[in-house]
């Protein structure tokens, strides 16, 4: 579902993706995990192009962007509609309900019908959970809530994968649970997701892959029970036994 | 003597309760037909300037950034008056003649274009980036992004500073009574010049304008609470 070749991106002179060669079956949900400053976020990040590699090539769903080459703004856009995006701090529209939140982009960049768009809104909305609260503006809702339509908001364009910036790091610990549930139920809905958190549990239970980063490049790679119970790497260990 | 020629006798009153009537009606004759019309004029083009300037200094394009500068500070850092003389009086010189009204028009809606550009520019680059990511990231396009969720947000954090400078804008066009437009102040002067009851005829020409501002501001207090629905009560988002 997801090839990436050779990505690289640097922020001036400050290397953040160092050559990042990476493979995610469609279905396979990949937790990448690592220290801060380490790269993870904008690997994610890359991947719908909120931040332009340097060099490399991504591919999704058979479409590709080749960064060795100039891409155009317009290849941009198209390809970040293979993708959904949460972010950590859920960057709801204000001005809009719930409702309206996942209704946007449906109405302006697929150009649905404002009843069509409603009635998805509603299917949506009602999967994760906020049916009553549909007509509420962002402000009225509790952090867990609007990831929650966050969630909700990406998946109306209905992406092929999608891409979980720390989406339970900004809320109250009581609220976590009622976001990571969400993602499970689509992880076991066969979505295709690239997760980067720091919820060990949610990768232990969930990832069929956990991708541990630092410098910039992948340091190691494995189904959870080998990473998170016999690391290989140095680097790795001292991670874990951090988080201990 | 001269302190006499003031003091409030009956007949005095009575001149001047005469003069309230006959110029009534020609000053708000000049505020329906010229003033308030120039004012809305000049704002809705002055508006649309604006947000292109805006837009064009926040650009990536390094022309599009110093023409809307230069434009800005050509405007900024001259007087309203000269300008307005300038389009007027200068214009004509080469072969360039405008009608006084048009031409106060052009005058207004530069000026507002300049100012409001830069209220614009700030309520802007006052919404969050991840405003912009998240629109991005469910597809949409720089002017999606901007006409339906940047603009929508920057729009409301504008309305106070904006209905400044209406506000300001509508006391402004008494200047075009120097370039001939049959204005509320013009018309004032021209009664004024009449019956010499200049403190008289002024401070009714005043009590015009300040009827026109204070409707505005309740206006501006409605827009703002239709605005602020989707934030709470004095809340930001």
């Amino acid at each position: 579902m997801i090839t990436i070749e050779g990505l690289k991106k640097s922020f001036g002179s400050l290397e953040v993706i160092k050559n990042v060669d990476l493979e995610i079956g469609q279905g396979k949900v990949v937790v990448i995990i690592g220290p801060s400053g380490s790269g993870k976020s904008t690997l994610l990040r890359c991947l719908n192009v909120l931040e332009t590699p340097n060099a490399g090539k991504i591919t999704i769903d058979g479409q590709q962007l080749d960064f060795d080459k100039p891409v155009s703004k317009k290849s941009i856009s198209t390809f970040r509609r293979l993708t959904g995006m949460v972010f950590q701090s859920y960057n709801l529209f204000p001005h809009l309900t719930a409702t309206g939140n996942v209704t946007e982009g449906l109405k302006t960049v697929k150009g649905v019908s404002k009843k069509d768009a409603q009635q998805k809104a509603e299917q949506l909305l009602e999967k994760v959970g906020l049916t009553a609260h549909k007509d509420k503006y962002p402000y009225q809702l509790s952090g867990g809530q609007q990831q929650r339509v966050a969630i909700a908001r990406a998946l109306a364009m209905d992406p092929k994968v999608m891409l979980f910036d720390e989406p339970t790091s900004a809320l109250d610990p009581e609220l976590v649970n009622e976001v990571l549930h969400v993602m499970k139920d689509l992880a076991h809905e066969g979505m295709t997701m690239a997760v980067v958190t720091h919820e060990m549990k949610f990768a232990r239970e969930v990832a069929d892959e956990v991708i541990f980063i630092d410098g910039g490049v992948i340091v190691e790679r494995g189904v959870p029970s080998q990473i998170f119970t016999n690391p290989q790497h140095e680097r790795t260990k001292k991670f874990f036994s951090l988080l201990q | 003597m001269y302190l006499n020629s003031i003091a409030l006798s009956p007949e005095r009153i009575q001149r001047l309760q005469e003069i309230a009537s006959t110029s009534i009606g020609p000053l708000i004759e000049g505020a329906i037909k010229f003033t308030i019309p120039l004012a809305i004029l000049a704002f809705i083009i002055g508006l649309t300037i604006a947000i292109f300037t805006a837009l064009a200094r926040i650009s990536t394009s390094k022309v599009l950034r110093g023409l809307a500068r230069v434009y800005v500070s050509i405007i900024r850092g001259t007087p309203l008056l000269v300008q307005l003389f300038i389009i007027f009086y200068g214009l004509p010189t080469i072969g360039i003649v405008i009608d006084p009204f048009p031409s106060a028009v052009i005058g207004f809606s530069l000026n507002v274009g300049a100012y409001a550009s830069e209220i614009i520019r700030a309520a802007i680059l006052s919404i969050p980036k991840g405003q912009w990511e998240a629109a991005y990231s469910i597809g949409m396009n720089y002017s999606q992004a901007l006409r339906k969720i940047v603009l929508p947000q920057a729009a409301r954090v504008s309305v106070p500073p904006l209905s400044n400078s209406f506000i300001g804008l509508v006391k402004d066009t008494s200047l075009a009574a120097t370039i001939l437009v049959a204005e509320t102040f013009r018309r004032a002067q021209e009664i004024a010049s009449m019956n010499y009851e200049f403190l008289f005829v002024y401070s009714m020409a005043a009590l015009v304008y300040w009827v026109i501002c204070f409707v505005l501001s309740i206006i501006q207090g409605r827009v703002e609470k239709r605005l602020d629905r989707s934030v709470g009560k004095g809340g930001i988002s």
